[in-house]
């Protein structure tokens, strides 16, 4: 009985579970459920996962019900005879139903399935598409438009899709260093980043908003805060967002203190300004440093104090981060910070 | 019975010094001693294991935690893995089938008691190369530091590049090392269950267990070489300037995945077929029935050691492989599902009809088919691949294998104990611990692992050392982190029933379970020559005819 | 009594069982095969993929001569096991002599090859990926080979002492199992990687 209570208890948990899991108290737009698709291949995927649901609930269910049954109905009684119950060896009608029954299910579920894997791995590129590179690093990502000329790091913008004029996004990923893994969980299933290994996938967003991921491959020291921002922009918006990051830096005469510092320290091996000296590919592209809301691939908000901070000291927000700690005057620090403050 | 006339009494044991019996340990070559020594050897590293997992969910407890430092989590998350793959779980199913497959084949030994030393050993040596990373990790010059690649050490982040000093090393070796280990003790498994078997026990006569160990041991040396051929590789690469895993000189980060999967898949299966052993043995004598479907049984077990060699890469899924290879790695994944299954209703038929006695070996395996059903079906889900493309790299996948290996293999492993203990120690355990055992550790497994699926739908990757608040995943991890106390609290009672029965539980008797296979005819324990005569037996359970002569097994199948 | 009902009208009919060393050797060959599948999985894939340096065609010669003595002292090994199993003690000796020249000459044959690669066609383990698979494959192989002849070795100081008798014809049969085994990896590993890889 206290068995079947139980079991109660863990089915009210996952009713409440289940109610979370599409959309709880917490703001839901920052869940990165994949139960709530806002994408095409994440569609399809939640199609077929609820599919894969219905047969496997299904199972559990039957099954589930027959062994509590054998537990509850050929259970000793306490008034038992101690004689042995008839000893049946086997029976090879029941053998042969339960072997058919599931080849029968395995083959409807492959075929769903591979319908599905179909429709998303050999989809064609339609001519409205933008295409985007995606290179991973420990622990960042370098995003580039080829073809709109647009170099950016860590978050993504990609216009929403109109179904009758489709602009879904494909991306190729590669690596520059380690394995890597582009999950965000709403726009589509995750597809790794490897070195010397080109990999394609593609989201088609139905509604503007920001949506959240992460590395999902364990790439090393700083694998968990790796992580995604994609912002699905309406088309004006989108195309306002590349026309900002096609130009040059803005240069702020105010700031030209700190631009001086940043060319003559060793800022410039690994970041790149675009319209100055500094060409570095190591580290995250700055030319529109303050047009992300993040810095530190999301490990921090991008605040001047923030930035400050992950300049003199990276460890205290992401401990094991290849960002080294610059080792600057006070003076010399406010001067970049107030530099890179300028870099809309 | 006049394999038990000699009884050796002990009393020529008291009196010997300690320094001597120790010796006696260590030299031995029996496989009774080599049994228990394996299996005392993975309790320890189990609790070691589970020291480090209760690291993990400490730091996960709440977002942003600063229990421990990522340096640290990520080498406990690597630890943990690697020590209780190949340092508890390998080794306790080895011992249990060191110890047994002798006494129920009517055997004196194994085929090849050095080999069966030397394999123990090799092992053990192993595990302890492995935890003296954390001292020698760095080199002399460095504080120790251990592997923190995962327990995959997926290419290239092995690399001297990206994995610097020789922590990957300690890694690397430490399992090329136990793997030799690992493939003596499955060519002694298999030499044992072919040629040793006493007259009259055909391979269709003999116990499910015996099948089961032969099939695992085949798997094992098919597996395993994999990986040690891997492993020999990544150290060509570190040391000798190789390029087989390095891609900035054209190579492939992707065939390492390939060896390793080879390996780490059928791996799985050489780990959950001896649980199925456990199964195939106490279920038939707590249901007071033979094992139902005894010929479909072996057959499932063969067509699974032979289909879990075709599913490696759907833990590839993601990589990048064409529709054609993920729809085929599909098709084999869920057709192994068909086999497994066919097991899990070949048991239901043995309790259905029978008298199910509710002792502690039988709660567990009763509590092993609910939950191996359930890891089977999310098994199922993560086999399609599209839903794997989302659930891969995720909690849920955590949630999936912890379910097999502690809701399955481990749940199994405990019955096994319960079940084999007086046999091995000549005492019976307590029942009320044991029970008491039984649903802690059930009230804790599914605290954590039930939930641990959430988080996984909810979008939170795995290997992560903390994760970031407002995604909706803070009330699963502190549940999950929860569960942890009462598994743990049910380890401990585990422990101490144990050892206080070790020495005051009650005389058990050649067979206190009125069981029917060769090894309940011996004394409790057995003596070191097992039988005084070797047995002749004429059906899968000799002790049932002896004690039915009016009825005998032989009559029927 | 002894430990089971024996039905009175029932003849027990003869037990014979596989022998241990057979199997366990098997068991052995098979683990040893998955072994080097996967050296020569790895060696077919990046045939033609390395980036750089030396490649098969300019610098490997196929080893004729080595092939064969390999290959004849597998006869030379089985007509030593024959003659052991029909008590003809030192004809044994004589083939096993046999074996262990052709089996030098081989180790021998490939020391002098690599010797000429290292430092007359500068491939090395590091250069490129041929020569990452390449020693690798064809080192784990001769590494076998210097395996099984110590075995021989041995072996061939027990017979000089006199020590080896027919009785011990199953052990050498056992043992010539693993020396034929190393073989037939030869034909393989021959012909991925001067047949097909060149």
């Amino acid at each position: 009985m206290s068995k079947i209570a139980g079991i109660g208890v863990l089915i009210a948990g996952f009713l409440l579970a289940a109610r979370l899991c599409f959309g709880g108290p917490a703001d839901p737009s920052q869940i990165p459920s994949i139960f709530r698709p806002q994408s095409t291949p994440a569609d399809s995927i939640f199609r077929l996962s609820m599919v894969v649901l219905t047969i496997t609930g299904a199972i559990f269910a039957v099954v589930f019900c027959l062994l509590v049954y054998a537990i509850s109905k050929y259970r000793r009684r306490g008034d038992d005879d101690g004689r042995e119950p008839p000893q049946v060896y086997g029976s090879n009608q029941v053998e042969i139903a339960w072997i058919v029954i599931p080849v029968l299910i395995v083959l409807v579920l492959f075929l769903v399935t591979a319908r599905v894997i179909h429709s998303i791995q050999d989809a064609p590129q339609p001519p409205g598409a933008i295409e985007v590179v995606a290179i991973g690093h420990q622990f960042w990502w370098e995003f580039r438009y080829p073809a709109l000329g647009v170099v950016t790091a860590n978050e993504l913008h990609v216009p929403v899709s109109n179904p009758s004029h489709p602009t879904p996004t494909f991306m190729t990923l590669s690596s520059a260093d380690t394995d890597h893994s582009f999950w965000v969980p709403r726009l589509a299933g995750k597809t790794d980043l490897i070195p010397n290994r080109i990999n394609h996938m593609w989201i088609e967003p139905h509604e503007t908003g920001v949506y959240l991921g992460q590395c999902a491959q364990y790439c090393g020291t700083q694998h968990a805060k790796m992580l995604l921002r994609v912002y699905v922009d309406s088309p004006e918006q989108f195309d306002r967002w590349v026309q900002e990051e096609k130009k040059p830096a803005v240069l702020n005469g105010s700031a030209e203190q700190g631009r001086q510092v940043f060319e003559t320290t060793a800022c410039v091996n690994c970041h790149a300004i675009s319209g100055t000296v500094a060409d570095g590919r190591f580290g995250p592209d700055l030319t529109h440093l303050m047009s992300r809301d993040t810095i530190a691939s999301g490990a921090a908000p991008n605040t001047p104090e923030q930035l400050k901070l992950w300049i003199r000291n990276p460890d205290a927000i992401k401990p094991g981060s290849l960002m080294p700690a610059m080792q600057l005057s006070e003076k010399d620090l406010d001067a970049l910070t107030t530099y890179l403050e300028t870099l809309r | 019975m006049a394999s038990e006339t000699i009884a050796i009494t002990g009393t020529a044991e008291i009196g010997r010094p300690i320094s001597e019996r120790l010796h006696d340990w260590i030299v031995t070559v029996d496989h009774k001693k080599l049994g228990i020594l394996y299996i005392v050897y993975s309790l320890i590293f189990l609790v070691i294991g589970g020291v480090e997992a209760t690291i993990i969910r400490v730091q996960l407890i709440v977002p942003h935690n600063q229990f421990v430092s990522p340096q640290v989590f990520n080498r406990m998350m690597t630890m943990h893995g690697t020590t209780m793959i190949f340092f508890v779980a390998m080794p306790i199913l080895f011992g249990f089938g060191t110890y047994l497959i002798p006494l129920m084949i009517g055997a004196r030994d194994m085929a090849f008691p050095r080999l069966n030393a030397f394999s123990f050993w090799m092992t053990a040596f192993g595990g302890l190369l492995l935890y003296f990373s954390f001292v020698g990790g760095n080199g002399l010059y460095g504080a120790g530091n251990a592997p923190d690649v995962g327990w995959w050490a997926y290419a290239p982040l092995t690399s001297r590049a990206f994995s610097v000093g020789h922590s990957t090393d300690f890694w690397t070796l430490a399992l090329l090392v136990s793997g030799v280990g690992s493939i003596g003790t499955a060519v002694n498994f298999i030499t044992t269950i072919l040629c040793m078997r006493c007259p009259g026990m055909t391979l269709g006569k003999m116990p499910l267990l015996a099948w089961l160990n032969l099939v695992m041991g085949g798997m094992v040396i098919l597996a395993v070489s994999p990986l040690t051929a891997a492993q020999a590789m990544l150290c060509i690469d570190r040391y000798l300037g190789g390029h087989f895993f390095d891609t900035q000189a054209g190579g492939s980060a992707v065939l390492w995945m390939h060896f390793f999967w080879i390996f780490g898949h059928p791996e799985v299966y050489v780990l959950i077929i001896p649980a199925f052993a456990f199964l195939s043995e106490i279920v038939p004598v707590f249901s007071r029935k033979p094992i139902f479907g005894y010929p479909v049984m072996v057959a499932a077990t063969v067509c699974i050691g032979f289909v879990s060699l075709s599913v490696w890469a759907h833990h590839m899924f993601t990589v990048g492989m064409n529709s054609y290879a993920n729809s085929f790695f599909t098709i084999t994944t869920m057709a192994v599902g068909v086999p497994t299954g066919i097991k899990i209703f070949n048991w239901l038929g043995t309790m259905w009809g029978g008298k199910i006695h509710f002792r502690t070996p039988m709660l567990f395996c009763i509590g092993f088919l609910f939950q191996f059903l359930i890891a089977g079906l999310t098994g199922i889900m993560l086999g399609a691949s599209p839903f794997n493309w989302q659930l891969s790299g995720s909690y849920f996948v955590v949630a999936h294998f912890h379910y097999v290996i502690v809701g399955g293999i481990l749940f199994a492993l405990f019955g096994a104990f319960y079940y084999w203990f007086p046999k091995m120690s000549g005492r019976m355990y307590d029942e009320v611990l044991g029970k008491c055992h039984f649903w802690l550790f059930l009230i804790g497994f599914h605290m954590t692992f039930d939930f641990m699926h959430i988080p996984g739908i909810l979008g939170m990757p795995r290997r992560i050392y903390t994760y970031e608040p407002g995604r909706g995943w803070e009330i699963w991890n502190l549940i999950v982190t929860i569960g942890v106390v009462f598994q743990a609290a049910g380890v401990l009672v585990f422990v101490v029933n144990l050892l206080w029965s070790l020495f005051k539980g009650e005389p058990a008797g050649n067979d206190p379970w009125d069981a029917w296979t060769l090894e309940w005819s011996t004394t409790s324990p057995p003596p070191d020559y097992n039988f005084a005569t070797i047995p002749v037996v004429h059906s899968r359970r000799p002790l049932w005819d002896l004690k039915h002569p009016e009825d005998p097994d032989w009559k029927y199948e | 009594m002894s430990a089971a009902v024996v039905a009175p009208t029932r003849t027990e009919p003869e037990w014979i069982l596989p022998s241990r060393g057979r199997v366990g050797m098997i068991s052995l060959i098979v683990a040893e095969c998955a072994i080097f599948t996967i050296f020569v999985v790895a060696y077919i894939f990046y045939i033609g993929k390395s980036l750089s340096g030396p490649m098969p065609k300019d610098v490997l010669e196929i080893p004729i001569f080595n092939t064969i003595c390999l290959l004849s002292s597998s006869l030379t090994i089985h007509l030593a096991v024959r003659a052991l199993r029909s008590a003809r003690v030192n004809a044994f000796g004589l083939w096993w002599f046999v074996t262990m020249v052709l089996g030098t000459i081989f180790l021998v044959g490939t020391g002098r090859e690599w010797q000429h690669l290292i430092f007359e066609k500068g491939l090395t383990v590091s250069t490129n990926l041929f020569g990452t698979t390449y020693y690798s494959l064809v080192g784990l192989h001769a590494f076998h080979v210097t395996v099984g002849l110590i075995g021989i070795v041995l072996a061939m100081i027990f017979t000089l002492l006199g020590k080896v008798e027919p009785v011990h014809g199953e052990r050498v049969e056992v043992f010539s199992m693993y020396w034929h085994f190393v073989d037939a990896v030869w034909v393989v590993v021959f012909t991925v990687v001067y047949i097909i890889g060149r």
